[in-house]
C-alpha cells in the first residue's frame, strides 16, 4: 500500500481490500463501471472482481436502493454509489422507511448491512441540484449511520468500518476532497471505533468543520493566528454516532464553539452539535456559539454569487474573530496564496 | 417550411459550436450538455406545436429552448453567469427558461420534468385552454420509475402531453442495452395505452408526426397523450465541448451514419444557395451579437444572492 495516497485511492483501495477479503461485498451504482469510474474511485474493480460483483445500474435510484436492502437481507454486503448526493433524494423512501427501520420494526430479527456512498458537488457552476449537502436529513433518522470523512486516512477507515457494520451507513464524500493526499491506515484489521479527531490543538475557540469545511476551518485557524487567536479544530468524521465527548472537552477549555456545516445551517449538524454540547455544559462555563454554513438560498452557478454562497477560510476567520471578541471587529484577513482553495475546472 | 427548419437547425448548431469554441477560455464556468447532432428533434417538434404550447426539458435544454424561440442573448448571458441571463445567472446552462416563449424551465435531475409536464398539461385541460405540453427527455430518463408513473397518469387523465424521447443510445457512457432488458421505449409507452410513433432523426418526419398529433389535440383535448421515440445521436461528450471517442465506450464508426445524415447539412442542401447563405449570414450576425452582449454584460450584484428564495408577496 502506498504511504501517501489520494482520497480517490483511499476509497478505491478500501473497496478493493474488503471485496478481496469478503466475498459478500458487492459494488454497484450508476456509472461505477464506465470509463470514468466515479472519478477513479471504482477503477479496476470490475476487472478484478467481475461483473457479478461490480456493476452499473439503470437510472433507478429508488429501486436500486430497495434492491440493496434485498441483497443485504439475502446475506450480501452491498455498496451503492451515487455520483451526487442530490440523487439520493429519489431513494428516500427505501432508505428511510425501509433500510433504517427494518431491524427495529422486526424486533431485531432482520438487519440491513448496506453502504451508500454519495458525493457532494462544488464549484464550476454545479448549481441548484448538484451542490447540496443534505447529510443532516440522514442524521435525523434513527437507524442510519452517517459519516463525512475529510482525509484519505478517514475515507479508508470509514468505508471499511461501514462495510463491516451490520446496519446501513451513508458515507458523504465531497468532490473537492478527492484531491486530498495523505497517509492511509496501516492496520486495516483493527480500526479505531468511530470518533472525532482534534486536527489542530488550540485554546481560544473550538472550530468544528464538517466534510470539505474541515479544510476551510484549518485555513481559518491559520488566518486567526494573525489576530492572536488560537483555534482548536475538530473533525467529527462520524455524524451518527456523534462523538460529543471530544467536542465538549474542547469547549469546556475554550468557551467558544463554532460549527461550520457543509450545508445550510437550519436544522444542520451545527444545530445538533451546539445543542448537544450546551445541553451537557448547562452553564457550567460560559460558552459563545456560532453556526456557519451555506447561505440560506439555492446554490447559484455564477462565480461571484457562488463564492458568497460558501463559507471559506477567510469568512470563517472573520466570523470566529467576532465570536471570540463578542462583537463586530471589522477584520477579514487578506487572502494568502497558500490558503486558497484549489481551482476546479469543469466540464464536470 | 424547409427554410424555417434550416434557420432553426443552423442556428442551434452554430450557437452550440460557439459555446464549444469559447468554452476552453473559461468564460462559461458551468457544465454544458450540448445538443449538437440532436437539433432535428427540437426543431421538428417546436415547429409543429403552437405558440401557446410549452416545453419541459432536461439539462440538455439548449436546442429545445432555441427552437421554441427562447431568447438567444439571454441564453448566452446565462451561460456566462451574467445578470442579464435568462435566470439572472442563477440557473446556468442546465436551467434555461423563457416563460414568454413557453420554455418552462429545466431540471438537472434525470426524469424529474416528466410528471411536471403531465401536471401542466392536465392543468391546462382543466382550465379549458388549448395548450399542449412537449416534454423532452433522453433514453436514460425512461429507466426511472417516475417515467412509468408519469405515462400511466397522463394516459389515465388523457393529458395533452407530447412525450419526446430523444434516444441517443446512451446515459452518459452506458448504452441502453446495458440498462434495459427490453430496449424498446416506444413499446413501454404503448403498454401504457399511449398513441406512439417511432421516428428517425429526419426533421420533416418528426414535424409531420408531431403536427398530426397537435392537430388531433386541437380538435379533441382528450386525444392525447402522444409519445414519440426519436432515434438520434449525440456528437459531443455527455457534458463538455469535446468529442469523446477516445474513451472507448463508443466508436467513430457508430457515429458515421449519423454524421453522413447530418440534418443541418441535408436540409441546407435542399435550399437555393442564395437563400441558404442569406439565412446563415443573419444567424451569424445574431450569434455574434449575443456573445458580445454576454461578454460585456454585468455579473449579478452580491445582493442578488438572497433574492428569489421566495416571492415578494409572501403571506407565510
Ligand atoms: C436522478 C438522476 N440520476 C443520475 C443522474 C446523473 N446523470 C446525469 S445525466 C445522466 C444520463 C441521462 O441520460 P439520458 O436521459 O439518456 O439523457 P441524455 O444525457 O442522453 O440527453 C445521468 C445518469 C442525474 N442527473 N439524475
Amino acid at each position: 500500500m502506498p504511504e501517501e495516497a489520494t482520497y480517490v485511492e483511499a476509497i478505491r483501495s478500501a473497496t478493493e481490500l474488503e471485496m478481496a477479503q469478503d466475498p459478500r461485498v458487492v459494488l454497484f451504482g450508476l456509472d461505477v463501471d464506465d470509463p470514468k469510474c466515479i472519478q477513479g474511485t471504482t477503477a479496476g474493480l470490475l476487472d478484478r472482481f467481475g461483473s457479478e460483483r461490480v456493476f452499473g445500474t439503470p437510472l433507478a435510484e429508488e429501486a436500486m436502493t430497495g434492491a440493496a436492502v434485498g441483497m443485504a437481507l439475502s446475506g450480501l454486503r452491498p455498496i451503492h454509489v451515487h455520483i451526487r448526493i442530490d440523487f439520493v433524494l429519489l431513494a428516500m423512501n427505501q432508505l428511510i422507511n425501509v433500510a433504517a427501520k427494518t431491524r427495529y420494526m422486526h424486533g431485531g430479527k432482520l438487519h440491513v448491512p448496506m453502504v451508500v456512498r454519495a458525493m457532494i458537488g462544488k464549484s464550476w457552476g454545479q448549481g441548484a441540484q448538484h451542490s447540496q449537502g443534505l447529510y443532516p436529513l440522514f442524521m435525523h433518522i434513527p437507524g442510519l449511520k452517517v459519516c463525512a470523512p475529510s482525509t484519505p486516512y478517514d475515507a479508508m477507515a470509514c468505508l471499511l468500518t461501514a462495510i463491516r457494520d451490520d446496519d446501513p451507513v451513508i458515507i458523504v464524500e465531497h468532490r473537492l476532497l478527492y484531491y486530498q493526499t495523505g497517509p492511509l491506515p496501516e492496520d486495516t484489521d483493527n480500526l479505531p471505533a468511530p470518533s472525532a479527531r482534534v486536527t489542530r490543538p488550540g485554546n481560544d475557540v473550538t472550530l468544528v468543520g464538517i466534510s470539505h469545511q474541515q479544510e476551510e476551518c484549518l485555513r481559518a485557524a491559520a488566518y486567526l493566528e494573525e489576530k492572536g487567536i488560537s483555534a482548536e479544530v475538530i473533525d467529527p468524521i462520524w455524524l451518527t454516532p456523534l462523538d460529543l465527548d471530544t467536542i465538549e472537552t474542547s469547549v469546556r477549555k475554550t468557551g467558544a464553539l463554532c460549527v461550520v456545516d457543509n450545508t445550510w445551517t437550519t436544522c444542520g449538524a451545527g444545530s445538533e452539535i451546539i445543542a448537544g454540547v450546551l445541553e451537557r455544559i448547562q452553564g457550567d462555563v460560559p460558552v459563545r456559539v456560532k453556526r456557519l454554513g451555506y447561505a440560506p438560498v439555492t446554490c447559484p452557478p455564477t462565480p461571484g454569487l457562488e463564492e458568497l454562497f460558501y463559507p471559506n477560510g477567510r469568512t470563517i476567520a472573520r466570523d470566529v474573530c467576532d465570536l471570540v471578541h463578542g462583537g463586530n471587529v471589522g477584520w477579514t484577513p487578506e487572502e494568502r496564496a497558500n490558503l486558497r482553495e484549489i481551482t476546479f475546472k469543469g466540464p464536470f | 417550411m424547409l427554410e424555417r427548419f434550416y434557420r432553426s437547425l443552423y442556428r442551434i448548431r452554430r450557437v452550440e459550436e460557439e459555446v464549444a469554441r469559447v468554452y476552453p477560455s473559461d468564460v462559461i464556468k458551468s457544465p454544458v450538455h450540448l445538443s449538437i447532432g440532436q437539433e432535428s428533434t427540437a426543431v421538428g417538434v417546436c415547429e409543429a406545436i403552437c405558440e401557446q404550447d410549452v416545453l419541459f426539458t432536461s439539462y440538455r435544454c439548449h436546442a429545445p429552448y432555441l427552437a421554441k424561440g427562447g431568447d438567444l442573448p439571454g441564453m448566452i448571458a446565462e451561460l456566462y453567469g451574467k445578470a442579464a441571463g435568462a435566470a439572472g445567472g442563477k440557473g446556468g446552462s442546465m436551467h434555461l427558461v423563457d416563460v414568454a416563449k413557453g420554455v418552462m424551465g429545466a431540471s438537472a435531475v434525470v426524469g424529474t420534468p416528466l410528471p411536471n409536464a403531465v401536471g401542466y398539461a392536465l392543468g391546462a385541460k382543466i382550465q379549458k385552454k388549448d395548450v399542449a405540453v412537449a416534454c423532452f427527455f433522453g433514453d436514460g430518463a425512461t429507466d426511472e420509475g417516475v417515467f412509468h408513473e408519469s405515462l400511466n397518469f397522463a394516459a389515465l387523465k388523457r393529458a395533452p402531453v407530447l412525450f419526446i424521447c430523444e434516444n441517443n443510445g446512451f446515459a452518459i457512457h452506458t448504452h441502453q442495452k446495458f440498462r434495459q432488458a427490453v430496449p424498446d421505449i416506444a413499446g413501454h409507452a404503448e403498454a401504457h395505452g399511449i398513441t406512439t410513433r417511432r421516428l428517425s432523426d429526419n426533421v420533416t418526419e418528426i414535424y409531420d408526426a408531431v403536427r398530426e398529433a397537435r392537430e388531433a389535440l386541437e380538435k379533441n383535448p382528450d386525444a392525447g397523450p402522444f409519445f414519440f421515440e426519436c432515434s438520434i445521436y449525440r456528437w459531443k461528450e455527455h457534458v463538455g465541448p469535446s468529442e469523446d471517442y477516445q474513451l472507448g465506450y463508443r466508436h467513430l464508426e457508430d457515429a458515421q451514419p449519423w454524421l453522413d445524415n447530418d440534418q443541418v447539412r441535408v436540409v441546407g442542401e435542399k435550399l437555393a444557395v442564395a437563400t441558404r447563405e442569406a439565412i446563415e449570414q443573419e444567424v451569424e450576425a445574431e450569434i455574434q451579437a449575443a456573445f458580445a452582449f454576454a461578454a460585456s454584460a454585468e455579473f449579478p450584484a452580491p445582493a442578488e444572492l438572497y433574492t428569489h428564495v421566495f416571492g415578494e408577496q409572501s403571506h407565510a
